[in-house]
């Protein structure tokens, strides 16, 4: 493929994407030319699949047939974001925003909006997306989309994921192109550099740097590596990338290869990613085939090419130089550090390693300059970040924000709040590298120095909401028997460390703790913290250590009155009966496995505690929220 | 490694083979045969190792030091219906460990077994990203999402009755 050509697919396609870009009644003028009097976006990410997506297009496209609808086009694309609200739909010209589609749904949008002469279906939109006098907002003007930004996802759910021609269509290898013919390998550094973009794997670690170094080794072979092991649970903004706008990070590794002098490069992506990887494999031998990888790029003699590598479920993977050795085809442990990845990296050559949010943001850079980037976000945070918000919160999903934003607005504003009235008790970043935010610090404005002061971190973006209920003992427990069970086993800090931590938050949530617990869990977490090969190790107390430092009381409760405020940890519960809300259904008395409740129809029932295995169903069967842990 | 006995067909160990020639010479090429492996026999039984260690010329103690690596990689053989249940962080704080108890109580095998008929197995699974269907289950492929205890039963009458 040449420039010219590249230039061409750009230009026969811009209108198709500028429909699904622009408001309302320019997109309607804009619809005419594009051939389609309306376009349907359904979403095909890993969310929306799992609610069934692949049905609801079924029965579009059989419901096209039967009512000879022939122009309107349905576009499968990437994740819209929106996750709790699956499978997601969207038609434009009028960015009418469907949600919890079904197939018989979908049969009557086709039947009543997506005709000649249709009238969107109010009823099945997105509640949100609806005024009171019954008028529909465009989406892209609600809430959750509100306060978002978009960088990194800016084509995740608005290009058909599998078209190439759509991803060019959007502006994927124009920066390619720019940084191959008007710009040296030098300046792509400079620019990136003076961007500040920081790695958004986990460390924040400057990415022009990283480039840089690797670009100053000597070697007679350098290599690209891509991080797509995206291992933190909770997290899966790089999923929604590559299962989005794959391109994106193709043209991005190969923008570094050819300013670190680079011409081989290896995506690691986690095997439990099928769509992401059955994605990345079309996008490539589609780049291939139009010559935007191999041989003599564009015409540039610039050659690259990328390979893919898939991960097989282990978590230090995430970690480069463990990474590495997994592409190697060896166990993935981590080695000692120096020498670092950029001198001595993959197949002992230099290597630069950056992760896939990381990889989508270079090419807005090189597109839009530096400046732009760095008047984004706070001082030391440039651009945007994403975060997986999950947890205790409304609108579950993916959202990018300027670094900066206050944890306040992502939460209420963007995720809508806390359901079912409770109340916010903490937010964990970092997954099981982070820490939590207690209430107190709500306001945070989050960026990756901040979120540092406060004991936690950054990470990759997860962000997982806990309500009143959630016991801060068990959640750290939770995150340790993760750690525990993902370390390599290498050195001896990490191995034998997380196994110590987990046997003591154990005995603390069975009732069994001792004051002198929580100095033990200081006095292991700084070993590990201090001696351990890799950020795994490192890393792995601070759920602990964050939650002992903003919850303490909750620990002492655990360990000193033999109670977990939150009523989870089973040992140190008890349930009862309120006599007063109690209606003696017996349906509570049934359904006890154990036979630990008695009483009579229409009085209110009892629990033998000595009985009572605690396992929770009368409090399922319940009708009245008469049964209380406590 | 694993004690049921190797069963595996001709047509098997052609396709690894025609794997292992397809990597033979890659860099790295024991993990993508791995791979490969785990799909055609659905588990890694040390003759499997075997070939796979002669054929690439890796030492046996290798390849089993990699196969017992990753928790994708199995030496024992999974049950014909493979249940996961999520225990990633959202799947968690929604209750995902009650689910999983209801599944073992059900099918009377702890999670990581397999039923003695080799019809169920279980296993737990970190984050699938449906967060939004929270607590998920999957089996074979199929993702049951927000769950409660009690709709464990019913979902596996389906595979049981199959």
């Amino acid at each position: 493929m040449t420039c010219e050509e590249l230039e061409n697919i750009a230009a026969k396609n811009a209108d198709l994407i500028n429909v699904r870009k622009i408001v309302r009644e320019q997109a309607e003028k804009l619809a005419a030319n594009t051939g389609y009097r309306k376009q349907v976006l359904v979403c095909g990410g890993t969310g929306c699949t799992s609610s069934h997506s692949a049905d609801v297009i079924a029965q579009l496209e059989a419901s096209f047939k039967e009512l000879e609808i022939d122009d309107v086009l349905i576009v499968k694309t990437g994740c819209f974001g929106l996750c709790a609200l699956g499978p997601i739909m969207i038609v434009y010209p009028e960015g009418a925003f469907y949600s919890q589609m079904t197939p018989e749904h979908a049969k009557t949008v086709a039947e009543k909006h997506l005709i000649k002469g249709g009238k969107i279906v109010t009823e099945l939109l997105y509640a949100d997306t609806v005024c009171e006098d019954g008028s529909v907002i465009p989406f892209a003007e609600i809430p959750f989309y509100k306060h978002q930004m978009r960088i990194a996802l800016r084509n995740c759910g608005v290009i058909a994921a599998e078209s190439i021609d759509e991803a060019i269509a959007a502006g994927d290898y124009k920066a390619l192109k720019k940084a191959l013919f008007e710009m040296s390998p030098e300046k792509v550094i400079d620019e990136i550099k003076r961007a500040g973009l920081r790695g958004r794997g986990g460390a924040g670690f400057p990415t022009g740097l990283k480039w840089q170094f690797t670009k100053d080794a000597v070697g007679d072979r350098k290599y690209v590596c891509c991080n797509a092991d995206e291992g933190d649970p909770g997290a899966f903004m790089d999923r929604s990338v590559l299962e989005g706008d794959p391109h994106c990070v193709l043209e991005a590794m190969s923008i570094a290869g050819y300013a670190v002098g680079a011409e081989e490069g290896y995506i690691y992506v986690r095997a439990e990613y099928p769509i992401a990887v059955e994605r990345l494999n079309i996008a490539i031998t589609q780049a291939r085939k139009a010559g935007l990888l191999g041989k003599n790029i564009l015409g540039s003699k610039f050659n690259f090419d990328i390979h893919i590598r898939l991960g097989a479920g282990a978590f230090v993977c995430g970690e480069e130089t463990a990474l590495m050795s997994s592409i190697e085809g060896h166990r993935g442990e981590p080695r000692p550090r120096p020498p670092f990845s950029a001198q001595c990296g993959l197949f002992k050559k230099p290597t630069v390693l950056n992760n896939v949010e990381t990889w989508a943001n270079i090419a807005p850079i090189i597109l839009n300059g530096a400046d732009w980037f760095a008047s984004i976000g706070t001082e030391k945070s440039k651009g945007t970040k994403v975060f997986a918000v999950g947890g205790k919160i409304k609108n579950v999903g993916l959202v990018e924000v300027p670094m900066g934003t206050k944890l306040k607005t992502i939460i209420d504003d963007i995720g809508g709040g806390i359901p079912d009235g409770k109340a916010f008790k903490a937010a964990q970043t970092g997954g099981p590298s982070g820490g939590c935010i207690p209430a107190k610090h709500f306001d945070i404005a989050m960026d990756f120095d901040n979120l540092v002061a406060i004991g936690s971190m950054m990470g990759s973006g997860g962000l997982i909401v806990m309500d009143e209920d959630t016991c801060m003992v068990d959640i750290a427990k939770f995150y340790l028997e993760f750690t525990a069970d993902e370390s390599c086993g290498k050195c001896t800090p990490c191995r034998i460390g997380t196994k110590r931590l987990l046997e003591i938050l154990n005995k603390i949530t069975d009732g069994n703790g001792e004051p002198e617990d929580l100095d033990k869990i200081k006095e292991i977490a700084e070993h590990m913290k201090s001696s351990s090969l890799c950020a795994l190790g490192q890393s792995a107390p601070n759920p602990i250590l964050s939650a002992m430092e903003h919850f303490g009381d909750e620990y002492r409760a655990h360990i000193y009155d033999k109670k977990c405020p939150a009523g989870v940890c089973k040992s140190l519960l008890s349930y009862y009966i309120n006599p007063d809300k109690c209606r003696g259904c017996t349906l509570c008395m049934r359904n006890c496995p154990v036979n630990a409740i008695s009483g009579s129809v229409r009085n209110p029932h009892d629990i033998d505690l000595k009985k009572c295995i605690k396992c929770g169903q009368c409090i399922a069967h319940c009708k009245f929220g008469a049964i209380v842990k406590k | 490694m694993s004690q049921n006995p190797f069963e595996g067909t001709k047509e098997q160990m052609n396709e690894l083979k025609s794997s292992i020639t397809a990597h033979r010479g890659e860099q790295g090429a024991l993990m993508p045969v791995l791979h490969d492996a785990q799909r055609i026999y659905g588990y890694l039984p040390a003759e499997v190792q075997t070939v796979i260690a002669d054929e690439l010329n890796i030492p046996l103690a290798e390849v089993y030091g990699v196969a017992t690596f990753y928790s994708q990689f199995s030496l024992t053989p999974k049950g014909k219906h493979k249940i996961s249940v999520c225990l990633g962080t959202a799947c968690y704080v929604k209750g995902s460990d009650k689910i999983l108890e209801a599944i073992e109580k059900e099918l009377k095998i702890k999670c990581g077994d397999c039923t003695p008929d080799r019809k169920f197995s279980i296993e737990s699974c970190r984050c699938v990203g449906a967060c939004g269907l929270a607590p998920v289950m999957i089996v074979d492929g199929e993702v049951y999402g927000k769950l409660s205890a009690n709709d464990v039963a019913g979902i596996l009458d389906k595979y049981i009755k199959d």
